[in-house]
């Protein structure tokens, strides 16, 4: 029994893990841009298909590294030729935008490499299992967490000590105050757009190697990542974090105990979060609310 | 946006007004005649007006309140699945199996809307759509009772009793189609009396400026409440009439994908023109039924058809028309 909860805690971990991921790119385009990304599962399957196209030429390891770059690259070519035109006007515009934009991503992946699942070759040396009683912690899994906890870090250092992240935050409390201290607010929301599209790449290429890849893979991860920034609280990226990382593990746990609720459970958590404390865990009041 | 004023609905000159309106029900109501002759079917006309009924519906809030709900297909899933469930289980009535599903979406919106209605714009959208997947997977999971992925089947729409008289809207599809119109007729006829009593002109005043309706002593929160609600009772009803014209219930009417669909409808016919959403519906209907049966790669066309509309006509078809008109 332990075995089993021990399992289904570590598969919560590493389900939290890619809805952080998402999450927080989701929530830094939330937050500055006030523009909610429907298409960011199309980019994660986009930043899983690249890394396929590029394994062969440039093994895993250079995959990993280019493949959310390029990802990043044509999110910032979106933002800029389409999502950007929608900035200032009534938001529906810019959700109904991206919501084509993920018509459009998935059928151009099915249509260039299938509707079929395609795997992600990962290197042996992190196929195999590390023990034989934790069968279920694979090299592969745990260098998923590593990669994970490592893109967390650096994002929440590159926001709180660099002067672009200082930026990003300081916009996303009142962009208008930004903008006439004379920084590019154009220039800000466009590098932060290409960041989150960049967590969303990684994802992909993360969830390539575990599950295989298919043209709608982002579809079920992307109503548990508003969830977790519901859960969490708008504008607090800490608060997604948790969120993404709660939501995660009551899914996985659920599982053990009645696997028919695994995904009713998080739903449960929402409407609790929205019944006795509307603005999320750490969200704070008055934020984009 | 908030650039074009409360002209669109009370303002304008009361001898045009009632053109429009005519034109609508003069085309509505002659459509088995003239349907088949350009290669449409009659159930495709009655999607037409069920959609357009569920379109009007979400734009009694985003284009009259001015907020922006993205869950919509859960109330019109809930009508949807209320009917389609009193038939096969509870009853052969189709009015009473009308009202369950009325009020099962709309007792639903009504108790959700009461949880969210603090927020507002993205926030609130994205809550809204959350919601809609919670009632998504309850259809999907439940498979006992809804059928699964597999949709709700194995009832029929019932013949109607009135008296002695009995309309057989089961097995003719032109009856139905008249059915379907006239329950859309007191649907909008009610949004419309609603729209124009003090009621929606404040609704209108707060969509226009919040702030202001706020120190004028509106109270908001339960203002958009009710719009909320009303939207949810009429979406229902769209939902419901969906599930008699397919005699089947489909766990997509659920889904956001649907939602989406349903505002792209209002925003294309025009969200401030009182019939915009029909034309956007008839318009998208008619659009994907023709291009799914063209291309697999639908997807994509639908897909440019929102970008298209986003970037190029934000004010929806009538909007053009009027502002062309105006010149």
């Amino acid at each position: 029994m332990l075995q089993l909860v021990l399992f289904n805690v570590f598969n919560g971990l590493i389900i939290g893990a890619f809805y952080v991921l998402m999450a927080l790119g989701l929530a830094m385009i939330l937050n500055l841009s006030n523009v909610i990304n429907f298409a960011h599962g199309n980019f994660l399957a986009l930043g899983g298909y690249i890394a396929f196209v590029l394994t062969p030429y440039i093994g895993f390891w250079g995959a990993l590294l280019v493949s959310p770059l390029l990802t990043a690259v044509l999110g910032l070519l979106l933002e800029r030729f389409l999502v950007r035109k929608l900035y200032g006007r009534d938001p529906v515009y810019s959700l109904l935008l991206t919501f084509g934009l993920a018509f459009i991503i998935q059928d151009v992946c099915r249509y260039i490499w299938g509707p079929n699942g395609l795997p992600v070759s990962v290197p042996p040396s992190l196929a195999t299992p590390l023990s034989n009683e934790l069968f279920f912690v694979t090299g592969y899994r745990l260098f998923m967490v590593a990669v994970v906890i490592v893109a967390v870090i650096a994002l929440f250092l590159f926001l709180r000590y660099s002067r672009m992240g200082m930026r990003i935050r300081a916009g996303t409390l009142d962009l208008e105050t930004v903008a006439a201290l004379g920084i590019n607010v154009r220039l800000l929301r466009s590098l932060n757009f290409a960041v989150g599209i960049f967590l969303a790449g990684l994802a992909g290429v993360l969830a390539g190697g575990q599950i295989g890849l298919n043209p709608n893979m982002g579809d079920d991860l992307l109503m548990p990542s508003f969830i977790a920034i519901i859960v969490g609280g708008v504008g607090s990226l800490t608060g997604t974090l948790v969120g993404g990382l709660l939501i995660g593990v009551a899914g996985a746990l659920t599982t053990v105990f009645y696997p028919s609720a695994s995904e009713a459970v998080i739903y449960i958590i929402m409407m609790l979060v929205l019944l006795i404390r509307p603005r999320g865990l750490m969200g704070e009041e008055g934020m984009l609310t | 946006m908030s650039t074009t004023t409360a002209d669109t609905v009370f303002e304008r000159p009361a001898q045009r007004s009632w053109l429009p309106t005519v034109a609508i029900w003069v085309v509505l109501l002659t459509v088995p005649l003239w349907l088949p002759w350009i290669g449409g079917y009659t159930a495709l006309a009655g999607r037409v007006l069920v959609l357009g009924l569920a379109a009007m519906a979400l734009n009694f809030l985003l284009g009259f309140t001015g907020v922006m709900s993205f869950g919509h297909a859960a109330y019109f899933g809930l009508g949807c699945y209320g009917t389609g469930l009193t038939l096969k289980y509870l009853s052969d009535s189709t009015p009473l199996a009308m009202l369950v599903g009325i009020l099962l979406g709309g007792i639903a919106g009504t108790v959700f809307g009461a949880l969210i209605v603090r927020r507002r714009g993205v926030y609130f959208a994205m809550v809204t759509i959350a919601f809609g997947q919670i009632c998504y997977y309850v259809a999907y999971r439940w498979n006992s009772l809804t059928g699964g992925d597999d949709g709700l089947r194995g009832f029929q729409r019932q013949p109607l009793h009135i008296g002695n008289w009995i309309i057989d809207i089961q097995n003719n599809p032109v009856l139905f189609y008249y059915f379907i119109a006239a329950v859309f007729a007191v649907c909008i006829g009610l949004m419309a009396f609603l729209l124009r009593s003090p009621f929606g002109r404040t609704l209108l005043a707060i969509r226009e400026n919040e702030r202001r309706a706020r120190f004028l002593g509106i109270p908001v929160e339960r203002h958009i409440w009710l719009s909320f609600s009303i939207s949810c009772f009429f979406t229902a009803a769209a939902g419901s009439l969906y599930a008699l014209l397919n005699n089947f219930a489909d766990p997509m009417t659920l889904h956001f994908t649907l939602s989406g669909e349903i505002v792209i409808m209002a925003v294309m016919g025009g969200m401030r023109a009182f019939w915009g959403p029909l034309v956007g519906a008839a318009v998208f209907v008619v659009l994907q039924d023709y291009i799914s049966s063209m291309t697999v790669n639908w997807m994509s066309f639908i897909g440019l058809l929102f970008v298209l509309v986003v970037l190029f006509f934000p004010r929806g078809l009538l909007g053009f028309v009027r502002a062309y008109s105006e010149k």
